[in-house]
């Protein structure tokens, strides 16, 4: 599987599911 | 009035966005650029000239957000980084800001050392900083999404995270 890190659309995208997901996290989770 | 904290914050808001500023220059501007320079033998003139340059305000302006962030965060600097109640939401980006950081000064910087002829290397060695800082460097721009929307809502807007 080719590292999305290697082109800016995947490594923008990446950044977007892990903000998701940290936003998950903070909201039910740490709160 | 309480100085520092306002201080801290323009300190923080300058130094962070000279930071990413250049990371994303870096990664959408130069990587690109070099690729299409090294066709024609014209690279030379972006890793002597401007990558150090750049380099240099992008590792200084780091530190400099970092701290400035921390002066700001104050006497919340630890619950901060504990993630306590309601302090989850900035805890979750001094964290990204914080691995960001120690990404500039453990692996782009002295990769780049590495690449730019600063320190001695073998082109093999040379192949594999390239790889390393050019990861590092991605890493950062992809961790940069969620700490810019902690950073700019965690603390501000709790009602956005129910805190």
């Amino acid at each position: 599987m080719k590292n999305p890190l290697d082109s800016l659309w995947g490594t923008i995208i990446a950044g977007v599911i892990l903000t998701a997901i940290l936003y998950y996290i903070v909201k039910n989770v740490l709160n | 009035m309480d100085l520092v904290p306002i201080l801290a914050r323009w300190l923080h808001f300058l130094a962070g966005v000279m930071w990413i500023g250049l990371l994303y220059y870096f990664n959408f501007v130069q990587v690109p650029a070099l690729k299409a320079a090294a066709a024609d033998n014209t690279a030379a003139g972006i890793t002597k000239h401007v990558a150090p340059r750049a380099l240099f305000y992008f590792r200084w302006a780091s530190l400099v957000t970092w701290l400035a962030g921390a002066a700001l965060l104050g006497n919340q600097f630890v619950n901060a980084f504990t993630l306590s109640k309601g302090m989850a939401g900035i805890g979750v980006g001094a964290w990204l800001g914080t691995i960001m950081l120690l990404n500039v000064w453990g692996l782009i910087w002295p990769n780049q050392q590495k690449i730019l002829g600063m320190k001695p290397a073998t082109d093999e060695e040379k192949t594999r900083a390239r790889r390393i800082a050019f990861l590092a460097s991605r890493t950062n721009v992809m961790l940069s999404i969620p700490m810019l929307f902690f950073m700019a809502g965690g603390w501000s807007h709790r009602g956005t995270f129910g805190l």
